[in-house]
């Protein structure tokens, strides 16, 4: 990987220098190149602009208009930010989302990481990273079907054995109390095997010999998994967090199988609360403007989780 | 990368001068190692039994008699094993015999959502990579006027978020009379993708290029370089974001949501939710259920035989980059 980077900096390097009119009318091998390359890219340039710019835009705007679908947008400035601030569901759907998120956060990484660094010690074998690996390749409907029959109430599997342990069913998905925890539960099971192997994957990218140096200097597994792995890793974890909080903030087929929001909005995560608004209540312009928030939030969001990694990887070199 | 494999002295100096460091001798190291060994084994096995058991619970209740279910829920094995839940999600049920096994009436067509979801994730996947593909070439070996400023801009589209073209993209889609079309569903997401087209312009720039240029001087064209050379020399790259991408389009639930309406077109995953939902609250159809999540399972459980190892790869290699 560092020959690729070389080999990228060189090719941008040549290219700076000698300009590129030049390489175009001096070098036979790339005659012709300007007009094929845009041929190329055409594609993926009109799905950019098609697809992604002008949407973005046209995002942003319609976050500013009353536009019910059906008639033409009409402009209302700030209308839509101030109804914002004075909208108690909004405020209560930003609060059932960031829970949410912490408690997929806090418990998915702990285990993807303990199960990286156990499966990394013990063994290499495919097989077992395979099966860990299965979640992640059902939909979010299948596991929260699955999950939903489960831990139903009456006939559920895990209601069987917590009956036997305490006597009382837990009403998991119907309980203002359990809905969340429950559904960061299934969310957690459904994406951990998949941020356990990127970070396995960082894992193996450490370099043996550090840890036979630590062993021979007499550092026991606890002080190693301190000292050395969890520096070592930071850039990996960096990315598989921002990556597990951008998309726990946007959970949405999980919910809408399970509570569908409820029960009386304990569940209602934004993404719901959007889509019930643009879509059930044809909403449009307020939705846009939610999107727009949430959008602002994720930014912000990504790049403080970006400085603060940053700054504590400077902290141990 | 690079910060990953660089050794940071520092960090073996303070482990050098941890204190405790004398108190465990050699022998008792490897004693406490190993009780450290099987108490890790043993984590990973209750990760194992929690990650598999969902999916036998699934067979389980869908080999069961829907109505004995309530008789004995605890039971591992199936209850009254019968093959008719497959039956009534796949049609060939009679009414009789369904309501007789426990099914609720509600019904899926499975095999034609089945064939929806093969047709949408399959075109979605084959177009947005081939679409990548030779973008990623124009960036790693092309030399044009604009190319590290396009690039730049397609790098920032990395940044934003889903959310915010959502709304907009079900607009246009309507605008353009495309809803409870293919073509709505595919398209948005059929052309451009800024993590292909970096991923695969990233191993590109690694190949060699002398191949290419022989082939050139040889009076090769460049499109004649393009896919008789360096498109074979990518098929790593290429079979990894295509397994990747069959498995995001495949469980794709909130884009297809918004942009149909009705049965002809709907992928499994809506139908599979819709199915769920019509499921009457009080004695729902589990079985029947569980094995229509089993069928929309299948495709992905098969991928997995075939190419399980390739994906665990794969994930890690993404991960990486």
């Amino acid at each position: 990987m560092a020959i690729t980077a070389s080999r990228g900096t060189r090719a941008a390097k040549s290219t700076r220098v000698k300009g590129q009119g030049a390489i175009n009318s001096h070098s036979p091998a790339h005659r012709g190149d300007g007009r094929l390359a845009w041929v190329l890219i055409a594609p993926a340039l009109v799905g950019f602009l098609v697809f992604f710019l002008y949407p973005t835009l046209r995002g942003i705007y319609l976050s500013f208009t009353d536009f019910k679908v059906l008639t033409p947008p009409t402009f209302t400035g700030f209308d839509n930010f101030v109804r914002l601030f004075g909208d108690q569901v909004f405020w209560s759907s930003l609060g059932v989302t960031v829970y949410f998120v912490l408690l997929s956060v806090v418990f998915g990484m702990t285990i993807s990481l303990v199960t990286a660094v156990v499966l990394h010690r013990l063994t290499s074998n495919t097989v077992v990273r395979g099966i860990i690996i299965l979640p992640f390749l059902i939909s979010g409907v299948v596991a929260a079907t699955t999950w939903s029959w489960m831990l139903d109430s009456q006939l559920g599997v895990v209601n069987m054995l917590i009956e036997q342990l305490t006597g009382e069913p837990i009403m998991f998905l119907g309980s203002r109390a359990w809905a969340i925890p429950s559904i960061a539960m299934i969310s957690v099971w459904k994406s951990m095997g998949y941020n356990a192997i990127i970070i396995f994957a960082g894992l193996q990218t450490i370099p043996p010999t550090i840890y036979e140096a630590g062993r021979i200097d007499g550092a026991n597994e606890v002080q190693m998994f301190r000292r050395l792995t969890l520096p070592l890793l930071r850039p990996i974890l960096a990315m598989v967090l921002v990556l597990t909080v951008i998309g726990s903030f946007q959970v949405f087929d999980i919910v809408a199988v399970t509570t569908k929001g409820g029960p009386a909005n304990a569940s209602n995560v934004l993404q719901m609360y959007i889509y019930d608004k643009a879509f059930g209540q044809f909403d449009f312009g307020y939705g846009a403007t939610m999107s727009l928030a949430l959008f602002a939030m994720l930014i912000i969001i990504t790049f403080l989780q970006m400085r603060l990694m940053r700054a504590s990887e400077s902290d141990t070199n | 990368m690079t910060t990953i494999l660089k050794p940071t002295p520092r960090v073996t100096t303070e482990v050098l001068t941890t204190p405790e460091r004398p108190k465990a001798p050699r022998g008792r190291t490897i004693s406490r190692f190993s009780a450290g060994r099987a108490v890790a084994w043993l984590y990973i096995a209750i990760v194992l039994v929690v990650t598999v058991f969902p999916f036998y619970w699934m067979l389980r209740t869908a080999f069961s008699n829907n109505y004995s279910l309530i008789r004995d829920p605890g039971s591992l094995l199936p209850v009254d094993f019968t093959w008719g839940a497959f039956a009534r999600v796949l049609g060939i049920a009679s009414q009789e015999q369904s309501l007789a096994e426990g099914g609720s009436g509600a019904s899926i067509e499975i095999l034609h959502f089945l064939l929806n979801s093969v047709i949408y994730a399959t075109i979605q996947t084959v177009a947005i990579v081939f679409f990548s593909t030779i973008a990623a070439y124009a960036f790693a070996r092309l030399r044009w006027r604009g190319r590290d400023l396009m690039f730049s801009v397609f790098l920032a589209a990395l940044m934003v978020p889903g959310i915010l073209t959502l709304l907009p993209n079900f607009v246009l889609v309507k605008d353009l009379g495309l809803l409870n079309t293919f073509a709505g569903m595919i398209l948005p997401t059929a052309l451009f993708s800024a993590f292909n087209i970096f991923f695969l312009r990233q191993f590109m720039l690694g190949l060699s290029e002398e191949i290419e240029e022989a082939a050139l001087i040889d009076g090769a064209g460049r499109i004649r370089v393009l896919f008789r050379i360096t498109l074979p020399m990518t098929s790593g790259p290429i079979i990894t974001l295509s397994i990747l991408g069959f498995i995001t389009a495949w469980n794709d639930y909130f884009w297809p949501l918004l942009v149909t309406s009705d049965d002809s077109v709907r992928p499994l995953t809506l139908a599979l939710a819709v199915f769920k939902q019509s499921s009457p609250q009080a004695s729902p159809d589990w079985a029947g259920l569980m094995a229509a999540t089993l069928v929309a399972a299948l495709p992905m459980l098969l991928l997995f035989l075939v190419f399980g190892k390739r994906i665990v790869n794969s994930i890690g290699f993404t991960g990486l980059k």
